[in-house]
């Protein structure tokens, strides 16, 4: 037993790189697969609803006769499952995680329909 | 004879990771009671079974601890697989093998933190912590996550890992090796971590049987408990290992325990690296799960109990979980009386208290 057996761990690391980033100034680099944020391309849904069926969390509302798909973001878990279950992949993963606010809020997307009015809706948090 | 004293203790603390509330009533310096209470991170996971299709609840299942979380997926996925008598491919079973021992890596290591915390060693905190966070950064490269992995299915995994992959994860550990062991033994060599471990909360063989202690526990008492040896489920036939075993029964034990199981889960996984088959990951899952089952796997707490009841459609009737904290609370109680109250600490984190796995 000896009270010099952790100098060695202090010595290295007076001379080493910190194991720690310098954040955010340093940003992290997420490897290819990291599961940070579900991100949505309107175009292709068909608003079948099996994303919200299959989605553990309870994030995702689809409101078929509106042609309206809505996530919350501050609920979803990042399991990946509404990507793995949507028939025509329009839902994907996005590295970067769902950014820090002071309010929590929905993401709201409405099919788009080419010269209509409420095409200017899509993505703006609900109730504004 | 000294005044009886009662002291609060948690369930917010300074040493606890987790909400566990202890009544310790002490004469003089020593504890001679302590009445625990758990309760405060309840949050009904087990009831939520009915409200998930069985496919989709291991999502749920592996939320039950953020540490063993891997393990809660695959003991849950074990439990309906074995329900509806899946055979999982070999290769998955590699993988959930490899997984689940990095976990083991990653929660080990994380406990050598907090104890390194709790007897204010803050340097070798870090350094623990610093070796664990490279573990979690295999996970988040080969799972997306750093945490919650949701590799694990019904019928096998999700995610394959490339063989060059599985040769770099293999030779990165092996890296670590010599660190890891400069890091832990100080654990061992260093006079002033000895001296809050040698000879602290001795639980003797008999005390830990009649207990029904399990995990590192167990094995600290000198009980060769560990389900590993029997699993069946994922590669550990065919790989080479003993439990990691001490007589001593106290707190140097434990820590001895578990640090020898970092060095046998990095040999687990480059044998299972070294042996892994090529084929499928996972196998369809057809119909539902009916009647009942029930299961076991070796947490890095200790044995974990998974039981599922089907009723033959999409919802499961009953899930329930019986986790290594909750059997190792007793023996934490009887630890607990007649030792000084400045060891408090170190008794309840040798334990290595999970309380929102034993909650859920
Ligand atoms: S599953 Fe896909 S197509 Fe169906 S509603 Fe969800 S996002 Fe749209
Ligand atoms: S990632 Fe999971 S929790 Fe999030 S919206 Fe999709 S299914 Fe729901």
């Amino acid at each position: 037993m000896s009270y010099l057996h952790f100098a060695r761990t202090i010595l290295s690391s007076l001379f080493k790189k910190p194991a720690t980033r310098n954040y955010p100034a340093v940003p992290r680099k997420y490897p290819e697969i990291t599961r940070g944020k579900i991100v949505m391309n309107i175009e292709n849904c068909i608003f079948c609803g099996m994303c919200m069926r299959k989605c553990p969390a309870d994030a995702i509302t689809v409101t078929r006769a509106q042609k309206k798909w809505e996530i919350n973001p501050f609920s979803c878990i990042q399991c990946g499952c509404c990507v793995e279950t949507c028939p025509k992949k329009c839902l994907s993963m996005q590295q970067q995680y769902t950014q820090p606010a002071p309010q929590k809020s929905e993401e709201v997307f409405y099919a788009r329909v080419p010269d209509h009015p409420a095409d200017s809706r899509n993505s703006k948090p609900a109730g504004k | 004879m000294g005044s009886h004293t009662v002291i609060p203790f948690g369930p917010q603390h300074p040493v606890l990771p987790e909400p566990v509330h202890l009544d310790l009533e002490l004469e003089d310096e020593k504890v001679i009671r302590a009445i625990p209470s758990i309760g405060y991170v309840h949050r009904g996971l087990e009831k939520l079974v009915e409200k998930r299709q069985f496919t989709e609840y291991v999502y749920v299942a592996e939320r039950i601890c953020g540490i063993c979380s891997f393990g809660h997926g695959w003991g849950y996925c074990k439990a309906v697989e074995g329900n509806m008598n899946i055979e999982v491919p070999p290769r998955a079973r590699y993988l959930r093998t490899i997984w689940h021992e990095l976990s083991r890596l990653h929660s080990h290591l994380l406990w050598l933190g907090l104890l390194a915390d709790g007897m204010g060693f803050e340097s070798l905190f870090m350094n623990a912590w610093r070796l664990r966070e490279q573990i979690l950064d295999i996970f988040e490269a080969t799972t997306g996550g750093r945490v919650i992995f949701s590799v694990c299915k019904v019928g096998g995994v999700r995610r394959d890992i490339d063989n060059s992959t599985l040769r770099g994860i293999s030779q990165k550990l092996l890296d670590m090796r010599a660190e890891l062991k400069r890091v832990t033994d100080t654990f061992f060599e260093e006079p002033t971590a000895v001296s809050r471990l040698r000879g602290v909360g001795v639980l003797s063989r008999e005390k830990a049987q009649d207990l029904c202690c399990v995990g590192p526990m167990a094995r600290a008492s000198g009980i060769p408990l560990d389900i590993r040896m029997v699993d069946t489920d994922g590669a550990y036939q065919d790989l080479n290992f003993q439990p990691c075993l001490s007589n001593d029964g106290d707190c140097y034990a434990r820590c001895r325990v578990r640090v020898d199981e970092l060095f046998t889960s990095i040999d687990l996984i480059r044998q299972a690296v070294e042996k892994i088959p090529e084929g499928d990951l996972s196998v369809p899952v057809k119909g539902n799960p009916a009647g009942e089952f029930f299961t076991r796997i070796e947490q890095p707490r200790g044995e974990a109990l998974y039981y599922v009841k089907g009723n033959g459609t999409k919802y499961l009737d009953r899930m329930r979980v019986r986790t290594p904290t909750n059997i190792n609370i007793p023996a934490l109680v009887q630890t607990l009386q007649g030792c000084d109250f400045a060891d408090v600490p170190m008794l309840i984190l040798t334990i290595d208290p999970c309380i929102s796995c034993t909650e859920r």
